[in-house]
């Protein structure tokens, strides 16, 4: 894992004193809500219906155990005992007083950690894989080059004041499980013939009111002018995104309405102008030291099979059954790659008790080297534990209700905050995904449904990503009271797509009905074989259309 | 800031929330703020409504208590009044997957 170097440790400390005078200020008068308002965010201090936000940024989803107990501490003492993990590889936390804050903040900091750019018109936390270093097949750990670009983002001068939000995700696999399709900029780190690595850049992804899928900008571009070629979309993004109406100010809009091909030759006229030998790009030296925070943990060499583990699944069916939905192959023999399921049926997706995350950090020291991972479906990850462990592992996940044998099923969906927490929500979207969840509780009848990603948000802001939900479902106020709109066929994969929406919107009463009259028209339709997503793209909409509005 | 009341609504109230702990509060009949939504001063047609939310808008109200806003609140038979939406309901009450949090795990327990 990265570690900060004296100037990471100055510029968060400096950080936290900056905003300890800020928030003193503000108390006692001497600034005005409007000129406190963007300094707290951009320390990620947001006011929501209860009280305020916090959001910690948690770099590329990756934490030591030593970050997560921290993480528990400060929901015991700083909140009400748990925190919310989002569709960003971040933390939430749902009520710290504002007067606390410079102090959580200064905790959060003995530990390498910050709030940092986590709101505001900024470049955020950059997300990535969370099977980062452990799946086999990937080109390079995307975590080296998403280290590199939070450095080089972080506080970066010139691209401080951009027309709005923007968000980088980095996947180094074929297999994208971070959603880069989706977002302002998405990087795929890619191999030329002559064997070299190098970067596919997507521009221009993004979800919200107007969802686009990213255009791609750059086959290769090769590793020592990443950051140039970075810096010449952001400058290009500066100088036309659109800064009169917010809505339109999203990079996606300006690749939309300038066109990709105009787009690419927008940002290549920009790229040539910056001088080769002027170039910002890494010293050997340091990216050899960035690296080396990312090399493989001390992996044993042990047999590609475990006795223990076999054993274990032959005896116990439930664990088995676990087995079978959230451990993945590793890429190092006697390994394998564990999901922690934060998606109990009935409960609130990607909340954790401070126990809960105390659980795991004592986990992860014990047995994935001192390591887990936040995804972006609101879920954690043990990237690295022994196929001898895994059964004392799931053991001890499962005396803290995080065994829940559902990843990738429908009962593990995404959900924003929504009407229950958050200030720009039109519906709530949490007790949905609790009440579809209890609907199809059965794990027999999830495994016949099989993958099936449920993805809900409470508005157009789309922070529950419904656009690219197999079954998407928004929430609209009509009037003071909610509805919900579904959508059908989007997907945040490699084959990313954006659902097409079904027609008139549900109430509260009918929507988990809808969803179940969705799942049997697929299960009436689906060949050998086939996901929810396939059948879908095949028969298209009016199969399900005809049996969500028939009378 | 979003319209928190129908056209025309007949019964409002005015709220915002707390500057140190962000804790929602609604204005009172003697000009102080409150924790409970039961305490809010109601207002009766457009005019009083107004008058409710210029007196609860000092110039010194960044002082304590941020954006106050009207909301709309319903009569009930008995005298009493209830937001009318959702949003309004949720903020008066806290979160209603957690009946533990918010306002709500406090009146539970009195």
């Amino acid at each position: 894992m990265y570690r900060y170097d004296e100037f990471d440790h100055k510029l968060v400390a400096d950080r936290v004193e900056q905003f300890r005078g800020q928030v003193a200020r503000r108390m006692d008068g001497s600034l005005s809500e409007d000129a406190f308002k963007p300094l707290r965010l951009m320390n990620g201090v947001y006011l929501q219906l209860h009280a305020y936000m916090l959001r910690v940024a948690i770099p590329y989803g990756t934490l030591s155990s030593k970050q997560m107990r921290m993480l528990a501490h400060i929901a015991r003492k700083y909140d009400r005992g748990y925190g919310h993990f989002t569709t960003r590889q971040n933390i939430q936390y749902n009520w710290p007083a504002l007067k606390d804050i410079p102090d959580l903040l200064d905790e959060l900091a003995g530990v390498e950690m910050h709030a940092i750019q986590t709101s505001g018109n900024c470049i955020r936390n950059v997300t990535s894989d969370q099977y980062a270093g452990a799946i086999d097949g990937e080109v390079e750990d995307p975590r080296i080059i998403s280290e590199i670009i939070r450095q080089w983002s972080t506080f970066h001068p010139e691209f401080s004041y951009l027309p709005r939000k923007f968000k980088i995700a980095v996947t180094g696999h074929e297999n994208d499980r971070a959603a880069i399709k989706l977002h302002d900029i998405g990087i795929v780190i890619a191999q030329n013939q002559a064997g070299e690595t190098g970067y596919e850049v997507h521009v221009g992804g993004g979800q919200g009111r107007t969802p686009f899928i990213a255009k791609k900008l750059a086959d290769f571009v090769p590793a020592a002018q990443l950051l140039a070629y970075l810096e010449a979309v952001m400058r290009v993004y500066n100088m036309l995104g659109r800064r009169d109406n917010s809505y339109k100010a999203r990079i996606k809009i300006l690749v939309h309405e300038t066109g990709e091909e105009e787009m690419r030759r927008l940002v290549e006229a920009e790229f040539a102008k910056i001088d080769a030998s002027q170039m910002l790009s890494l010293p050997q030296a340091e990216l050899e030291r960035i690296a080396a925070y990312f090399a493989p943990p001390a992996f044993a060499e042990l047999p590609a099979t475990s006795d223990k583990f076999e054993a274990a699944r032959a005896e116990d069916a439930a664990f088995a059954h676990w087995v079978k939905t959230n451990v993945v192959a590793h890429k190092q023999p006697g390994y394998a790659i564990v999901n922690i399921s934060l998606k109990p049926i009935g409960g609130v997706p990607g909340d954790a008790s401070d126990t809960q995350i105390d659980c795991v950090a004592d986990i992860a020291e014990q047995y994935s080297f001192d390591e887990l991972r936040v995804t972006h479906e609101q879920n954690l990850t043990l990237p690295h534990v022994r196929l001898d462990d895994v059964k004392a592992v799931y053991d001890a996940l499962a005396a803290h209700d995080l065994a829940t044998p559902n990843l990738g099923l429908i009962s593990d969906a995404i959900a924003c905050p929504g009407l229950d927490y958050c200030n720009l929500a039109n519906a709530r979207s949490i007790p949905l995904a609790q009440d579809i969840s209890t609907r199809f509780a059965d794990l027999d009848r999830q495994y016949d449904i099989g993958e099936l990603k449920v993805k809900i948000s409470g508005c157009i802001n789309a922070c529950g990503h419904h656009h690219v939900g197999h079954i998407g479902i928004l929430g609209v106020d009509k009037k003071g009271t909610e509805f919900y709109q579904i959508s059908l066929g989007g997907a945040a994969d490699e084959t990313a797509s954006l659902g097409d929406i079904t027609g008139r919107a549900f109430t509260e009463d009918t929507i988990v009905d809808a969803v179940e009259i969705l799942v049997e028209t697929y299960l009436d339709q689906r060949q050998t074989g086939e996901r929810f997503i396939d059948t879908y793209r095949r028969v298209g909409m009016a199969p399900f259309k005809e049996r969500l509005y028939a009378e | 800031m979003a319209q928190h009341s129908a056209k025309g609504a007949q019964f409002q109230a005015v709220t915002g929330n707390r500057l140190v702990d962000g804790e929602v509060v609604y204005f009172t009949a003697s000009g102080a703020w409150a924790e409970a939504f039961d305490a809010a001063a109601i207002a009766e047609g457009g005019e009083a409504a107004d008058a409710l939310l210029a007196q609860a808008s000092p110039a010194d109200i960044e002082a304590h208590v941020l954006d106050p806003y009207l909301f709309e609140v319903i009569a009930l038979d008995d005298g009493s009044y209830l937001p009318a939406s959702v949003r309004e309901t949720i903020r008066a009450k806290g979160p209603t997957i957690r009946p533990d949090l918010g306002k709500q795990a406090a009146q539970e327990s009195a």
